[in-house]
């Protein structure tokens, strides 16, 4: 043996999981709903998709280039918050207003705050509320392009039935209506062990049981109600963002539960239609609170010390 | 019962259970050095040109925590030099060089045991050490008062990647075994001893199903344990086989239990047996850059190279070599160590096999809180070491940490989070010397 080894730290083997790995498997779960908005909204979806991701992924390398920063956009999160934000945008936004969102969600958002890992609220989804409030276009949700449904469940005075909501064929956002397509993409998260089910069985299940309440407990209107806006994207996709979410699962339940208690509020008390990313908005600014009082006992704590 | 703690599962790589294990030609020279447990180092007896025999006493124990030393082969004593330990530190070693004879020494013959005193004498005697790793001196666990003791629990969860050398223990030594449980029962009054081994080692179970069944005088159980890392941590293994938690800065006798190696028994009763002390041991010697990976028996002192040697030699330059496991073993940089009393494996990892992914931002998945086997908070300790909190280290009861690297293998942007923590403990003890100086 000629040269010297290297030493180092112990351990000496890692397990191989990987931040861009993750991240890809996001992308993957996004695909059903991806494929699916575009049957039901048409072609143009995917142009969306596209100015959304490509714009994220430039303005991170961006700014990461201006700041002399390592360069990130390869770890794919850029690309998730991109696609993440075009599944919860209408097909006919303004093609500049998703560069506009895609900025505020990569640059104000995450990368002013420090980058991955560092910023307080889900980018895509604080993205989405400050397009609502700052461009009217998207607040009004687009229609199938072959349905004969007129309105997006929430604000209509006729509900779509329960197989059309299943499906995906009612107004809204381009990633938002498919329920099925969701589930599938949600299920392989939790399959692959990325995101754990406390946080969308809380929120979707409150959301749930709330609407029962409401409603008089009538279980066609709540399940209706459950599978409109943005509950199924917002709880398996946004609401899991690791970053702005509590990590044990105590804290995501608590989580989660106030998240569609919250949605519930603005839904059925507020004057927005929908609540989905408020609540997941200030859940997010809730996190590290959450996250301290759900702190585990530590196994080997008490005793003389 | 509680359920089982958390932890990772790990690649296994254990191919060299199925080798047989072959003894060592004997070394030309072997450097023994005087610090090979925990605790004070033994002071030497010997000076260069004293000629030793296998088993001749070359260091006394110094104080209560340390242990006696013996000569590995016959031959002379070169020279007593300054030696750089595995870990970093420094201490001395006394090198021989072996005529080739292996003569046992004179004086050899088994200790006479007729009550607690003597066998606590007998395994003091022996230089006998937690084998396992820790290298605690043996005989100061079994020197408590003999109530005290409700369980020996017989540590066979082997949970480290690639080493085998315990349940090469449990697959051969099994009598000598029995002759150490035989006298704990004798002269400790040891009732109950429970074998802990991890389900999917299921040679070693079988084996020790076996010898336990033999023993009829007392309850010898054998646990089958989920074979997660790190299954064989004294706390967990402790956790696991009786329900019992250690806590703060307690041992595991404060809970009535005495945990030891199975390795360690073993040596025990080929002490009793033979009167030969620790001058021998069972290393692993695996990693892709070894041709011939296999368990050799080795005289205490040798050195990696000749072990590597006498495997067939390095297949190519490996990226680490590494005393121990890959979780919780040392690397160091070259061949010229010496295989130790506490040295289980020795690995040759190809840049493939240590290949370790770039460290990147923290991305908050959680994956060390929901990995810690304790419970703690692996990612907040290592940013409150950064800020140097003291306050919040010790609230966030970092001295609990065991250092098992489960939290650094599963972390996808590979923080180096349990080597923060270590850093971490060492600020906050070396604080409290400071504090208590200063009072």
């Amino acid at each position: 043996m000629s040269s010297l080894t290297k030493v180092m730290v112990s351990p000496h083997i890692h397990s191989g999981k990987s931040t861009s790995g993750i991240m890809l498997d996001v992308i993957i779960s996004l695909l059903p709903a991806t494929i699916a908005g575009t049957f039901i909204f048409g072609l143009r979806s995917l142009l969306i998709v596209l100015v959304c991701v490509l714009s994220s992924v430039l303005f991170e390398a961006l700014f990461n280039y201006i700041i002399k920063k390592d360069q990130t956009i390869s770890d794919l999160s850029a690309a998730v918050t991109g696609l993440l934000l075009a599944l919860n945008l209408s097909v006919n936004v303004p093609l500049w207003q998703c560069v506009i969102g895609s900025l505020f969600a990569i640059v104000i958002v995450k990368c002013i705050f420090g980058g991955i890992g560092k910023n307080l609220v889900n980018p895509a989804m604080t993205a989405r509320v400050f397009m609502v409030i700052a461009f009217s276009s998207i607040a009004v949700p687009a229609f199938p392009i072959d349905s004969v449904a007129t309105a997006t469940p929430l604000s209509a005075e006729i509900m779509p039935s329960l197989l059309d909501l299943f499906i995906g064929n009612r107004g809204g956002a381009i990633g938002e209506t498919c329920t099925v397509a969701l589930l599938i993409g949600g299920i392989y998260l939790i399959v692959r062990k990325v995101i754990s089910f406390h946080i969308p069985v809380a929120f979707i299940g409150m959301v749930f049981i709330f609407s029962f309440f409401y409603k008089g407990f009538n279980m066609v209107d709540a399940l209706s109600l459950t599978m409109s806006g943005g509950l199924f994207i917002g709880a398996f996709f946004m609401a899991t963002d690791y970053t702005t979410s509590p990590s044990t699962p105590l804290g995501k339940v608590i989580f989660g539960l106030g998240a569609g208690l919250i949605t519930c509020l603005i839904r059925y008390y507020g004057i927005y239609p929908e609540g989905v990313s408020f609540a997941i908005l200030f859940m997010n600014i809730l996190t590290p609170y959450i996250s301290s009082w759900t702190r585990r006992k530590v196994f080997t704590a008490g005793g003389n010390k | 019962m509680g359920s089982y703690l958390r932890g990772i599962h790990t690649p296994h790589r254990k191919g060299t259970k199925k080798n047989p294990t072959i003894r060592m030609e004997i070394p030309q020279t072997v450097a023994i050095p005087m610090s090979m447990h925990i605790g004070k180092p033994a002071v030497p007896i010997v000076k260069a040109g004293d000629l030793v025999k296998v088993g001749t006493k070359i260091a006394e124990a110094d104080g209560y925590i340390s242990s006696d030393i013996y000569s590995s082969v016959s031959g002379k004593v070169i020279k007593l030099t300054d030696y750089l330990l595995y870990n970093g530190s420094t201490t001395t070693a006394v090198v021989i060089e072996s005529d080739g004879e292996m003569t046992p020494d004179n004086t050899i013959a088994p200790p006479v045991v007729n009550s607690q005193k003597d066998l606590i004498d007998a395994v003091k005697a022996s230089g006998i050490v937690g084998l396992g790793g820790a290298g605690f001196p043996t005989y100061v666990k079994l020197n408590v008062e003999p109530e005290k003791i409700d369980y020996i629990i017989i540590n066979g969860a082997e949970c480290e990647p690639y080493v085998t050398s315990d349940t090469v223990s449990m697959l051969t030594r099994t009598e000598d075994m029995i002759i150490a449980l035989n006298a704990f029962n004798r002269y400790l009054g040891v009732k109950n001893v429970i074998i802990g081994i991890e389900k999917n080692n299921k040679t070693a179970a079988k084996s020790m199903k076996k010898m336990a069944s033999s023993i009829i005088d007392f309850s010898v159980k054998v646990q089958i344990l989920p074979d997660i890392y790190p299954q064989g941590g004294e706390k967990v293994l402790v956790y696991h086989t009786t329900g019992r938690k250690i806590t703060g800065r307690k041992l595991p006798i404060d809970v009535g239990c005495v945990v030891l190696n199975c390795t360690t028994v073993a040596a025990i009763g080929a002490y009793l047996r033979t009167g030969m002390p620790l001058v021998e041991k069972c290393v692993t010697v695996e990693g892709g850059a070894v041709k011939n990976p296999q368990n050799v028996i080795t005289p205490i002192g040798t050195s990696i190279k000749d072990l590597f040697d006498c495997c067939g030699g390095l297949t190519e330059q490996p990226a680490k070599i590494v005393y121990g496991g890959p979780m919780m073993g040392i690397s160091v940089p070259n061949t010229d160590f010496s295989i130790i009393k506490n040295t289980n494996a020795i690995l040759a990892l190809t840049n493939k096999e240590a290949k370790l992914p770039k460290t990147t931002a923290c991305i908050r998945c959680g994956a060390c809180l929901n990995t810690c086997p304790f419970s703690l908070a692996p990612v907040s300790i290592a940013e409150a070491y950064e800020k140097k909190n003291l306050s919040l280290l010790t609230e966030l009861s970092v001295l609990s940490c065991m250092e098992c690297g489960c939290c650094s293998f599963v972390c996808p942007a590979n923080r180096p989070l349990v080597q923060l923590n270590k850093l971490a403990k060492q600020f906050v003890n070396e604080e409290a010397k400071k504090e208590a100086q200063n009072q």
